[in-house]
């Protein structure tokens, strides 16, 4: 009776540490193709490492008309999209989602929004900065950002791995994928959820806080 | 004794046939909010919201009952025929443009007998013969 009492309670024990063990090392998954490179470890002998895919450096009009590049995002974290402003289908709603993490994360310095149109003739930055005060955007937090098809074209399915496209049999012109897309402070691809599905814009929430908790820790090391 | 019993019966009867017609013309109402949501679902939703509160000042929201009122002859038109104008609604102006969703007279009639007996709006039915009436007004 003695023995079964104390491997019950070495069970639990060993259980409860597991449990929290787990939830410390809780990390996002990195996406994207990743290649091998062959390096000299400290002690002269040969390693391998991992490359990862990350975001290449872009320049881009933004809706002040100003150009951005990578440096805005450094060190923070990041969710991206692509959409347009006459778009009637999915970006009505995925902005209303995206919203919404916008409202709760609006303290947070860490957390930045990148939307990308893929309407190069009439999404001018003028109509982003119109497009983004009606949606009740004002400030740098999330930037509109605007630039040549080819440019925003390729970022979007090499870089970001959303499918874009010009269709002249849809109404609006255009058709999208409306994926979210979380990028870390190394500019690595942490996760991708579609931007139309409650459920995945929930997971979204509660990703971000996880990713940065990791940066904190990366940092203290 | 007898009379009053039969009274009774006989005015029973009738107010359970008034009641049954009222039914009858509430349950096509039903129907018509029933099948509705669906479209508004489908059609609506994505600017309009789940609960009609419209999407920042691209999108107004459906919830003043007074404009849905004063406008209720329009309203068939704007889903058709889509709307550019600028609109006041909560004393609010929205100049953003609403696609054409083109519908059926059937399924106008039954997407607006769900708005505006949605979301704070209480104005009860809308048939499909003044859908077409009120089409042939649209400016």
């Amino acid at each position: 009776m003695k023995h079964l009492y104390s491997a019950a309670c070495a069970l639990l024990v060993s259980s409860a540490l597991f449990l929290t063990s787990c939830k410390e090392d809780k990390k996002l998954p990195v996406y994207g193709l990743r290649e091998t490179k062959t390096i000299k470890n400290a002690d002269g002998s040969a390693g391998v490492d991992t490359i990862y895919q990350t975001i290449p450096a872009f320049k881009l009009l933004n809706q002040d008309s100003v150009y951005i590049t990578n440096d805005q995002f450094k060190g923070k974290i990041y969710i991206a999209d692509f959409f347009f402003t006459s778009c009637t289908s999915i970006c009505p709603i995925m902005h209303r989602n995206l919203k919404t993490i916008y409202d709760k994360f609006q303290d947070n310095p860490d957390v930045l929004f990148l939307s990308h149109t893929i309407d190069f003739k009439y999404d001018t930055p003028s109509v982003l900065k119109k497009y983004a005060k009606k949606l009740g955007v004002d400030g740098p937090k999330w930037q509109f950002v605007y630039g040549p098809k080819d440019t925003i074209y390729t970022l979007a399915e090499k870089s970001y791995l959303v499918a874009v496209m010009q269709d002249s049999t849809n109404r609006d012109g255009y058709v999208h994928q409306g994926f979210l897309v979380l990028i870390d402070k190394d500019k690595k691809i942490r996760g991708a959820y579609d931007g139309t599905n409650p459920e995945q814009v929930a997971q979204l929430m509660k990703d971000i806080p996880i990713l940065l908790a990791e940066d904190h820790k990366a940092d203290k090391k | 004794m007898r009379k009053s019993i039969i009274i009774l019966f006989f005015l029973s009867t009738l107010t359970g046939i008034f009641y049954s017609c009222q039914t009858a013309e509430r349950i096509q109402q039903d129907a018509y909010y029933v099948n509705g949501r669906d479209l508004y679902i489908k059609h609506c939703q994505n600017c309009h919201g789940a609960n009609g509160e419209g999407l920042g000042e691209l999108a107004p929201p459906l919830t003043d009952t007074v404009y849905l009122k004063q406008n209720k002859a329009q309203l068939a038109c704007f889903i058709k025929n889509g709307l550019s104008a600028p609109v006041t609604v909560h004393g609010k102006v929205y100049e953003g443009k609403m696609p054409d969703l083109n519908m059926a007279d059937i399924d106008l009639a039954q997407v607006i007998v769900y708005i505006t007996n949605s979301f704070g709006n209480k104005q009860g039915m809308y048939s499909t013969e003044q859908i077409a009436a009120d089409l042939k007004k649209c400016k």
